[in-house]
């Protein structure tokens, strides 16, 4: 009798637990919410998830979403995500994403693949204006997904300072990869570290689009990482970083280029537009100015990185939404942007204005023509990680062996 | 229903038939029973709600090809057996090479950490503990202040700290020494210390080691030894853990009766036969608590790794713990990430065994006699 009330105890308790789990269970029957009632018209409430790039971004962007909310009658609350890459992950595994939020380029293929994203950009008026390269970045399957926000290239940027310390000019500006290793043995003579440069596939690939070589084909669908083009970017990569002409952030003590190039320990850094507000607000005295990068075997090449306006799938706005970005793409609203937070704008239209606001911004702009892209595959994110250990093992390894190995493991992640 | 008493007794409530029963049906030793399981009803509830449960949700999880859309429980999610499991194991590829890259990297971690901590604790404590010490408050909490800072905190500093222009590098400069470039330097000391003996060529090395070895990584890198910058990631969690663990041991050492140690000075034993002898199998149970706590907490590595490296330079401070963070949120292979978990389980558990089984009591009969 004692062994059936402790069995009933037991099973009471089983019990309680499976009703407590069948209760939480009944959040996860989302056949519902496979296909969320539209409601096309009318105000609505649009939640934004942002990753912002610091407070400039966060308040320009909460003020054109409170204006286009007054213009419309909707209410838009963004929200600066502290991870968006997390955060974005959590809210699609709970259901629950955010109707407008940031997608990263090189996370775009992997959003669009498990189909997250409504593919809306075609609908926009003046879709054909944003600038060819950007949408193909955010172009899955031959469909045109979301509409580029806005953009960035790489550049060198020079401290002038030390450039003249050397006796160099302006005419002395690499635009070959021959000349910048000349200029940069006439630095190092003078003690200067040459160049800083970060040790990922997002620096070093340029010179990997400047051999005429990338990781994947264009269209993303085949592996191309082991090819003589790359081959030669990486020994020229290697030969400057044998020889101290090039070194990474991390052995100037410094978290990026920038950092290394504001605190004066190298005369050049490869890095993008958004050094000019970070060497404003840090480093105010230095004296830089910004050129192309030099061109390699194959002519020019640079890499862009960009954001799109994502819109969710699963979202009850999806009108709206589109609305919401139609608003934050056209000309004004990036011109705008651009004075806020020192971003180019992604509609060829914009190029104009743009480049007579900013002159000194030209190298940026101009890189637009023979960007690259980020790589354009789902599941490649620990294949790129593994290259960019690769990478900073560079100096000590063999390049061919690390591009056959690129090549495997795409392969294995293109399936 | 016409019941006499109704009409006696004001509005009778509805009352279950069990309590309406007189009670000699239940003993008193089920009642007590009932009641127990009442009173711990609460948290059996909330340990199977929120602990419980979601292993077993994401065990399911493991065996799924789920994308991180919607719910993982929905139809359409594509079931793959064990296959997240073998991937890690068996399949030549990327996953198993980043996983098998993580063990070896933790294994060394835990090997050097577990022991270094312990001794560093019992060491702290026996000092602490002494009664030539003054100022034993200050000391006391001195050792144990490390353990209180929040991690995240300290790992901060400590990037500070091995800066290739911090502390540390100055004071070895001091010495005259050219201190390493500490969390850019992925060379394994294992490495350094071959090549320093004039060993092995570390960058040449023989073609024997290098031919092949278990799991996709060659003989080579499995005897790096752990890198420069883990080594970082090492003495601050020995400096932060110890504390914790001198506080365990100086409990149980107040707790070793002083007329054991008196009759063992009665005998002539000397300060480090009584240690040897009196104190460390006194301390026994608690230095199986230290080290099984050690074991687990190092195994479990990932906040310090988060904060200071996230796995670099080159893969060298990754661990499974935070491999398995990547996987699932980076790269939404939350399969995978938590088929990775649960290896990390399988080892910590099956260590925790080993270390229990080579820490029993071996002979108890000579026990019994000596004492």
């Amino acid at each position: 009798m004692k062994n059936r009330t402790v069995r009933t105890a037991v099973l009471g308790a089983a019990c309680a637990v499976l009703l407590s789990s069948a209760a939480c269970g009944s959040g996860f029957d989302d056949d519902k919410a496979a296909a969320p009632a539209q409601q096309s018209g009318g105000p609505a409430d649009l939640q934004i998830l942002i990753g912002s790039s610091g407070d400039a971004e966060t308040t320009a962007v909460k003020d054109a979403a409170a204006a286009w909310a007054k213009k419309s009658g909707s209410t838009a609350t963004v929200t600066p995500a502290q991870d968006l890459a997390q955060q974005l992950g959590q809210a699609f595994a709970g259901d629950n994403p955010p109707d407008v939020f940031y997608v990263d380029a090189s996370r775009f293929a992997d959003y669009a693949s498990v189909g997250a994203l409504e593919p809306y950009a075609g609908k926009l008026s003046g879709a054909s204006d944003f600038y060819p390269s950007l949408r193909t970045t955010f172009t899955y399957d031959g469909t045109f997904y979301c509409a580029p926000k806005d953009f960035s290239t790489l550049a060198l940027v020079i401290n002038d300072d030390l450039w003249a310390k050397a006796g160099l000019g302006e005419g002395d500006v690499p635009t070959t990869w021959d000349q910048l290793t000349a200029v940069s043995e006439k630095l190092k003579a003078e003690g200067v570290t040459p160049l800083a440069i970060a040790d990922t596939r997002d620096r070093v690939g340029a010179f990997l689009v400047q051999a005429g070589g990338w990781i994947t084909s264009p269209d993303g669908k085949q592996a191309t990482a082991d090819s003589p083009e790359n081959l030669k970017a990486l020994q020229y990569v290697q030969s400057l970083l044998k020889e101290k002409l090039a070194q990474f952030p991390s052995q100037l003590d410094a978290g990026w280029g920038g950092e290394a190039f504001g605190k004066g320990k190298a005369a050049m850094t490869v890095e993008g537009n958004w050094i000019k507000g970070a060497l404003k607000a840090d480093f105010p005295d230095v004296k830089y100015s910004v050129h192309e990068l030099p061109a390699g075997p194959k002519g020019k090449g640079t890499l862009s990185f960009t954001n799109c306006w994502g819109i969710s799938s699963k979202s009850k706005y999806k009108q709206q939404a589109i609305d919401f970005v139609e608003a934050m793409t056209t000309v004004d609203q990036q011109m705008a942007f651009a004075r806020a937070f020192g971003v180019m704008p992604s509609r060829q239209s914009a190029k104009d204005v743009y480049t007579k606001e900013f002159p000194a911004d030209g190298p940026f702009v101009n890189g637009a023509d023979y960007a690259q892209g980020p790589v354009n595959a789902a599941k490649m994110d620990s294949v790129l990680a593994d290259l960019d250990t690769g990478i900073q093992k560079l100096a000590s390894s063999d390049p061919k062996a690390l591009l056959e190995r690129v090549q495997k493991n795409t392969q294995a992640a293109l399936g | 229903m016409a019941d006499p008493v109704a009409d006696t007794a004001p509005a009778p409530a509805p009352v279950s038939p069990r309590a309406a029963r007189p009670g000699p049906r239940l003993s008193a030793a089920v009642r007590e029973n009932i009641a127990g399981w009442l009173f711990v009803a609460p948290v059996v509830v909330i340990l199977g709600l929120f602990l419980l449960l979601p292993i077993l949700m994401a065990m399911w999880v493991s065996l799924t090809d789920w994308n991180g859309q919607g719910s993982p429980f929905r139809s359409g999610v594509p079931f793959v057996g064990l296959d997240n499991y073998t991937r890690l194991f068996t399949e030549d590829g990327l996953a198993r090479q980043d996983f098998m890259t993580s063990v070896r990297n933790n294994f060394y971690y835990v090997v050097i950490v577990v022991p270094a901590q312990t001794v560093l604790a019992l060491g702290l404590a026996v000092i602490v503990n002494s009664r030539m010490l003054k100022g034993k408050t200050f000391f006391r909490a001195a050792f144990f202040f490390p353990s209180v800072t929040s991690s995240v905190a300290i790992s901060v500093v400590f990037l500070f700290i091995f800066a290739n222009s911090g502390a540390v590098t100055g004071l070895l400069k001091l010495f005259g020494i050219d201190g390493p470039q500490w969390f850019s330097d992925s060379r394994g000391v294992l490495h350094l210390l071959l090549g320093g003996l004039g060993l092995v060529d570390p960058a040449d090395p023989p073609a024997a080691l290098t031919g092949g070895g278990p799991f996709g990584l060659s003989w080579w890198e499995w005897l790096s030894g752990p890198s420069v910058a883990m080594c970082t990631i090492i003495m601050l969690v020995v400096w932060t853990t110890s504390g914790t663990f001198m506080l365990m041991f100086l409990a149980a050492l107040q707790d070793i009766p002083v007329t054991l140690e008196e009759a063992g000075m009665l005998d002539g034993a000397g300060r480090w036969q009584r240690f040897r002898h009196i104190t460390l199998p006194l301390l026994k149970p608690t230095l199986f608590l230290v080290l099984t706590l050690g074991l687990i907490a190092t195994w479990q590595v990932f906040d310090q790794v988060y904060v200071m490296s996230k796995g670099n330079p080159a893969k060298t401070t990754l661990t499974p713990a935070f491999l398995s963070y990547q996987t699932a949120f980076g790269s939404f292979e939350y399969g995978s990430g938590t088929a990775i978990s649960f290896v990390l389980f399988a080892i910590i558990v099956v260590l925790a065994l080993l270390q229990r089984w080579i820490m029993r009591d071996r002979d108890p009969a000579r026990r019994t006699r000596r004492s």
